[in-house]
C-alpha cells in the first residue's frame, strides 16, 4: 500500500478572540489514503474548513503535526501548494473575469504557458462542459457552472491531491451529480480527493469518511461498515393515513426507539438494539399496527451518525438535549383573528421581473391552515423572490400574493402581526444576550409590560434557554442559536410562520429537534411555509412546490412526486431522483442550453 | 492526456521564468479588474476630475466682492470720496446703510460680512494727530476670512489716505505704510496652491483607499484563499497589487497636472522629472499604507473606514493642502510629521509655484522615501501565506 497523502498527528487548532479561546480542532489524528475519495463530513461548525485550511498550509496547528504528500505544512507549505489543487468555498473565482481569464490567471500562477496552456484549457473545458461559455463572466454563471470552473482552476496543473471545501453547497442536484462523476474520473486517474460536506448522503459515496463534530473526529474509515454496525436496527413502515404529527412524538418517547424520521408517506425508525419478534409486535401494537407492517431497511450513514452522536461517551458536551427529552407544550392561540376557512396563503399567477429576467414566472399555489408547505429548488430558482413577495418585502410585477387574504404590501402592519419570519442566517443580534434578543423582538412586535415578560418567560422555558439567558447569542452553539431564532420569530404567537432555509448546515439532531417543534406548532394550527434546497428538509413537508427557473414545475405531496417518477430501473426513487428527473425533463422540453 | 494525468512536465521549479509569469498573471488580472470595476474607475478617474473641477472653479479661499455695509453719519465730500474708493475695489461690494442699527441687523441676518462706520467727526479729525476715526466691525465667525477682510479694509484705507493727501497737496502725516508684494502667487489665487495640493489627495485616494479596498475584496470573496494555495509567493502577491495601482496613481497625477496647467492656468515652474520622482515616492508610501491597512482589515467596510480616517482625512486637513501647518497648535504640527501627504504637498507647491528648489525637494523626498520603506517593510513582515 502506498504512503498516505495526508497524515494528521494529534492536531489541535484554536482561535483566540478577545476573551475567549475557541478550539476548532481538538486533537485529531487520522490518515488519508492515496487514490481515494475521502469525505470530511460534519455539520457546520464541526471544524471541517479549519482542518482543510490546515491541510492546504493556510493555517498552522497549535499542537501536533500535519503532513501532506510527505511534507510538513509547518515548513514546506510552498512545496505542498505546488502539488495540490484547492477549491475553497464559493470556488475562489474572480466574478468580473471571464471563464477564460480566470483559467489563464490560475494557469500562469502555476507556470503553465503557451500551447501547453491552450491544450489544457481545451481539455478541461471539454471535461467540465464549459466550452461554450469561454467568454462569459464568472459572475454570470449558474452555481453549477461556477463550481465546475472553480474545479477547472484547481485542476490547471494536474494535482496529486485535490481539496474541495463544501463543493456542493448552493449547487442544484443535477450539477452535484455531475461533479461527483467528474471527481470519480479524476480518482480513476490516480488523484486523491478530499471532499468536505455537510450533506450526510454524500458521505455514502466516499471511499473513506472522516466524521467530525465540534472539532473532534468521531469516526474514520469506510462509510459502509460504519452503518453496517446498525444492521437489523433500521425499519420502515407506511403511515397509511395515520396522523404523523401525533405519531412521531409518541415514537420518540418509546424506549426502543433511538431515532424517527418521516420519509414521505412512511416512517424510518432506528432502534436502540436489534429487536426480537415480541418486541417488534409490541412496538407495532402500540401504534395499532401489525408486526407485519414493519419492514427492515438497510441502515444509512445518517443512522450511523445519529447513533454516534447519541453515545454518551462520544457525544461532546454542550450539545442540545435529545429531541425525545424535549416535549414541547407550545400554547398557541389556535385561531388567529384573521384566520378564515379559506386558504391561509394564496398565490396566483405571480410574476416578478428584474429587467428582462423573469425571476418568478407565473407561479400559483395555496396553503391551507395548519399545513407545512415547502418551496424546493436550487439556488437562484426564484424561491427567495417568491418568499419576499409573500412577506411584502418586494412588490410583484403581476399576480396575487395573499397571506390571510391580505396583500402584505398594502396592509403591512395589520397582517405582519400574524406572521413570524425566520431568516436563513438567524437574524439575531450577536452581541446581545439571549434575553436581550427576546426582549428586543417582543418589543418590535409591540408587546409590552406583563404580556412581554410572560412571553419571554414562556420562551425561555419552552426552548430550554433559561440557563443561557445572560449568554451572548454569538457564543451559543449553533443548535441553541437556531432555537433562539425560532423563539424570537414566534414571540407574538403568529398564525403563519415563514422559514427560509431553516436547517441548512446544522447537525441531524438539531434538525430533528427543530422539526419536532415545527410539527407541534402545525398541529396547533400554525401554517408553515418553508424554502429549502435540501431534500431531507423537504421530506418533512406536507406538500411541496418544486421551483425551477422561476416556474413551478411540480406540486404535490413528497410521495406523489416520488411515485410519478417511479420507473422500472428505479422502483423506489428518492425525492432527489424525482427532482433531478423533473429538471431534466424540463430542460429537455425547453431544448435548454448545456448546463 | 486525461484531466487527472499527472504526467505534465514539471514546471513547478521556481525559476525566475515562472516567477515572472506568475507576476505577469497577477498584474494582468488586476488590470482587467480595474477596467471592469466601475468603482475603481470612479475612484481613479471620476472622483479626481470632480475634485479638480470643484477646487478649480468652486472652492476659493480668496475674499472677493465681500458684502460690506457702509454707514456715513455725516456725509461730506471727504466721506463720499472714501466711499467711492471703497466701492471701486474689487474686493468689496459696498452697501450704503442709513445707520449703525440697520447695519447691525444686516450683519446678523448675514447680508453683509462687515460694517464700516465713518463717524460724524470724520472730516474734522482727518488731519488731527489722532487721525480720523473709522470703525470696522467684521464678522469673525470665519477667522480666516475675517483676517483677510480686515487686511483689505486697512489697505483700502491707507491707499485712499495717500492718494487723498497727494491730490490735496497736504503734508503726509499718514502712518508708516507697508508695501506688500506677493511672491510665487502674485495674483494671490487660492486655486494656484489648492490644485497642486489636490494631486496629493487624488494619489492618496488611489494608493491607499482603492488599494485597501481591492485587497479586502479579495478576502471577502474568497479569491485570496484560492490564490494562496498556489505556488505564488507573498512578494509576487504584493507586487501584483503595487504595480497596477502605482501606474493608476501616476495616471491620476498626470491627469491632475495636465488639467491644472492647461485648464486652470496654474503655473508649473519646476522640473517634470522632479515631479515624477517625488510623486513616485509618495505613491509608494500611499500604497504601503493601503496594503498595510488591508493586512489588518479583511472586509471592505472596515478597510474603507480605516483608509479614510488614517489616510484621506489627514491628507486633506493636516497636510497643509488647505490649512497652513505653521498656524496649527504645536501638538498638531508635530502630528503632521507622520503624514506623508504633508511632505508631498510642500514639494508639489514649490514645484508648481516656485520652481525646482532642491533644498525643499530633497528634504521632503527623503522623508517620503523613509515612510515608503517603513510602510512597505511592515506590510511585508506582517503578510504571510497563512490565514492568521
Amino acid at each position: 500500500m502506498t504512503a498516505p497523502v495526508v497524515t494528521l498527528a494529534s492536531v489541535t487548532k484554536y482561535f483566540r478572540s478577545k476573551q475567549r479561546q475557541v478550539t476548532a480542532i481538538d486533537g485529531v489524528s487520522a490518515t488519508m489514503a492515496a487514490g481515494r475519495i475521502t469525505g470530511l463530513v460534519g455539520p457546520d461548525g464541526a471544524g471541517k474548513t479549519t482542518l482543510i485550511r490546515l491541510i492546504a498550509g493556510l493555517l498552522r496547528p497549535n499542537a501536533g503535526k500535519v503532513e501532506v504528500l510527505g511534507f510538513d505544512t509547518a515548513h514546506a507549505a510552498q512545496k505542498i501548494q505546488a502539488s495540490i489543487g484547492y477549491m475553497p468555498q464559493r470556488f475562489g473565482l474572480y466574478e468580473d473575469l471571464s471563464v477564460f481569464e480566470n483559467f489563464t490567471l490560475y494557469a500562469r500562477l502555476r507556470a503553465l504557458r503557451g500551447t501547453a496552456r491552450e491544450a489544457r484549457f481545451t481539455e478541461l473545458m471539454d471535461f467540465t462542459g464549459l466550452g461554450p461559455f469561454r467568454d462569459r463572466l464568472a459572475g454570470q454563471l449558474s452555481g453549477g457552472m461556477k463550481q465546475k470552473l472553480g474545479l477547472a482552476c484547481a485542476l490547471v496543473h494536474p494535482p496529486r491531491l485535490l481539496v474541495l471545501d463544501e463543493p456542493s453547497v448552493g449547487v442544484d442536484p443535477v450539477s452535484r451529480r455531475e461533479l461527483w462523476s467528474i471527481v470519480e474520473t479524476l480518482v480513476d486517474d490516480g488523484v486523491s480527493v478530499l471532499w468536505s460536506t455537510a450533506y450526510l448522503d454524500e458521505a455514502e459515496r466516499c471511499h473513506d469518511v472522516l466524521l467530525m463534530n465540534e472539532g473532534k473526529l468521531l469516526h474514520a474509515g469506510p462509510p459502509g461498515p460504519m452503518s453496517a454496525d446498525l444492521a437489523g436496527r433500521t425499519y420502515t413502515f407506511a403511515l397509511a393515513g395515520m396522523d404523523k404529527r401525533t405519531i412521531i412524538p409518541r415514537l420518540r418517547q418509546h424506549p426502543y426507539v433511538m431515532d424517527v424520521l418521516i420519509k414521505g408517506g412512511g416512517v424510518h425508525l432506528l432502534l436502540t438494539h436489534e429487536p426480537n419478534d415480541t418486541q417488534t409486535s409490541e412496538l407495532m401494537e402500540e401504534l395499532g399496527l401489525d408486526a407485519g407492517d414493519l419492514h427492515p431497511e438497510p441502515p444509512r450513514f445518517e443512522d450511523a451518525f445519529i447513533a454516534l452522536l447519541k453515545e454518551p461517551d462520544v457525544r461532546p458536551l454542550a450539545q442540545s438535549p435529545a429531541p425525545a427529552d424535549a416535549p414541547i407544550p407550545l400554547h398557541h392561540h389556535t385561531a388567529s383573528t384573521l384566520a378564515r376557512t379559506g386558504p391561509v396563503i394564496q398565490v396566483e399567477h405571480l410574476v416578478r421581473r428584474f429587467g428582462p429576467f423573469r425571476a418568478v414566472d407565473d407561479i400559483g399555489f395555496f396553503v391551507a391552515r395548519g399545513e407545512i408547505f415547502g418551496l424546493l429548488g436550487p439556488n437562484g430558482a426564484g424561491k427567495s423572490t417568491t418568499f419576499k413577495m409573500l412577506c411584502g418585502l418586494l412588490p410583484p410585477t403581476d399576480g396575487k400574493a395573499l397571506v390571510l387574504g391580505i396583500d402584505l404590501r398594502k396592509a403591512a402592519a395589520a397582517a405582519r402581526a400574524h406572521i413570524g419570519y425566520m431568516a436563513q442566517r438567524f437574524s439575531l443580534y450577536a452581541d446581545m444576550s439571549v434575553s436581550e434578543n427576546l426582549t428586543f423582538f417582543a418589543s418590535a412586535y409591540g408587546l409590552g409590560g406583563n404580556a412581554r415578560s410572560r412571553r419571554i418567560a414562556d420562551a425561555l422555558e419552552e426552548f430550554a434557554l433559561g440557563d443561557l439567558a445572560q449568554v451572548k447569542s454569538a457564543q451559543l452553539p449553533l443548535g441553541y442559536k437556531q432555537r433562539l431564532a425560532l423563539a424570537c420569530a414566534i414571540m407574538h404567537e403568529p398564525g403563519v410562520l415563514f422559514l427560509d432555509e431553516p436547517t441548512s448546515g446544522v447537525d441531524p439532531l438539531v434538525r430533528r429537534e427543530f422539526w419536532t417543534r415545527i410539527n407541534t406548532m402545525a398541529a396547533d394550527g400554525v401554517t408553515v411555509l418553508v424554502t429549502t434546497h435540501f431534500m431531507e428538509e423537504a421530506e418533512y413537508c406536507d406538500r411541496l412546490g418544486i421551483i425551477y427557473e422561476g416556474k413551478l414545475v411540480a406540486l404535490g405531496t413528497p410521495d406523489q412526486l416520488k411515485s410519478e417518477h417511479r420507473t422500472r430501473e428505479q422502483p423506489s426513487p428518492s425525492l432527489e431522483d424525482a427532482f433531478i428527473e423533473l429538471i431534466q425533463t424540463y430542460d429537455r422540453e425547453k431544448g435548454h442550453e448545456a448546463r | 492526456m486525461r484531466p487527472g494525468d499527472t504526467s505534465l512536465p514539471d514546471t513547478q521549479k521556481s525559476s525566475s521564468g515562472s516567477a515572472g509569469l506568475r507576476l505577469f498573471g497577477l498584474v494582468y488580472k488586476e488590470a482587467l479588474q480595474i477596467i471592469r470595476d466601475p468603482s475603481s474607475i470612479a475612484i481613479a478617474f471620476v472622483l479626481p476630475i470632480i475634485l479638480l473641477l470643484l477646487f478649480g472653479y468652486g472652492v476659493s479661499l480668496d475674499a472677493k466682492h465681500v458684502p460690506l455695509g457702509l454707514v456715513i453719519e455725516a456725509p461730506s465730500p471727504k466721506t463720499s470720496d472714501f466711499a467711492a474708493a471703497l466701492s471701486h475695489s474689487e474686493y468689496f461690494n459696498v452697501i450704503r446703510l442709513p445707520d449703525r442699527n440697520k447695519a447691525i441687523t444686516a450683519m446678523l441676518s448675514g447680508r453683509i460680512n462687515g460694517i464700516i462706520v465713518l463717524r460724524s467727526d470724520f472730516a474734522r479729525k482727518l488731519y488731527s494727530a489722532s487721525g480720523a476715526p473709522i470703525q470696522a466691525i467684521i464678522n469673525g465667525t470665519d477667522a480666516n476670512t475675517a483676517r483677510i477682510i480686515s487686511g483689505y479694509v486697512q489697505g483700502a484705507w491707507q491707499t485712499w489716505l495717500i492718494h487723498y493727501n497727494l491730490d490735496h497737496g497736504q503734508s503726509i502725516t499718514a502712518p508708516v505704510s507697508v508695501e506688500q508684494r506677493m511672491w510665487f502667487n502674485a495674483d494671490i489665487r487660492s486655486r494656484n496652491f489648492l490644485i497642486p495640493g489636490l494631486i496629493a489627495i487624488i494619489m492618496t485616494l488611489i494608493g491607499t483607499l482603492l488599494t485597501a479596498l481591492v485587497v479586502a475584496r479579495e478576502w471577502e470573496r474568497g479569491t485570496m484563499e484560492a490564490l494562496l494555495v498556489t505556488p505564488v509567493r507573498i512578494d509576487e502577491i504584493l507586487l501584483g497589487k503595487l504595480i497596477p495601482y502605482f501606474v493608476l496613481g501616476m495616471g491620476g497625477m498626470t491627469i491632475a497636472t495636465v488639467m491644472a496647467v492647461w485648464v486652470f492656468g496654474v503655473p508649473f515652474r519646476g522640473s517634470v522629472l522632479a515631479l515624477i520622482g517625488v510623486s513616485s515616492l509618495f505613491m509608494l508610501a500611499a500604497l504601503g499604507m493601503g496594503l498595510l491597512i488591508s493586512t489588518l482589515a479583511r472586509s471592505q467596510f472596515v478597510a474603507g473606514q480605516v483608509a479614510i480616517i488614517i489616510a484621506f482625512l489627514p491628507a486633506f486637513i493636516l497636510s497643509g493642502f488647505i490649512f497652513d501647518i505653521a498656524s496649527m497648535p504645536g501638538l498638531v504640527q508635530l502630528l503632521t510629521h507622520i503624514i506623508p501627504a504633508r511632505y508631498f504637498v510642500a514639494a508639489l507647491q514649490s514645484l508648481f509655484l516656485a520652481g525646482t528648489l532642491w533644498q525643499v525637494l530633497l528634504s521632503n523626498s527623503i522623508a517620503l522615501a523613509i515612510m515608503a520603506l517603513v510602510f512597505l517593510g511592515v506590510t511585508r513582515m506582517r503578510t504571510s501565506k497563512a490565514l492568521e
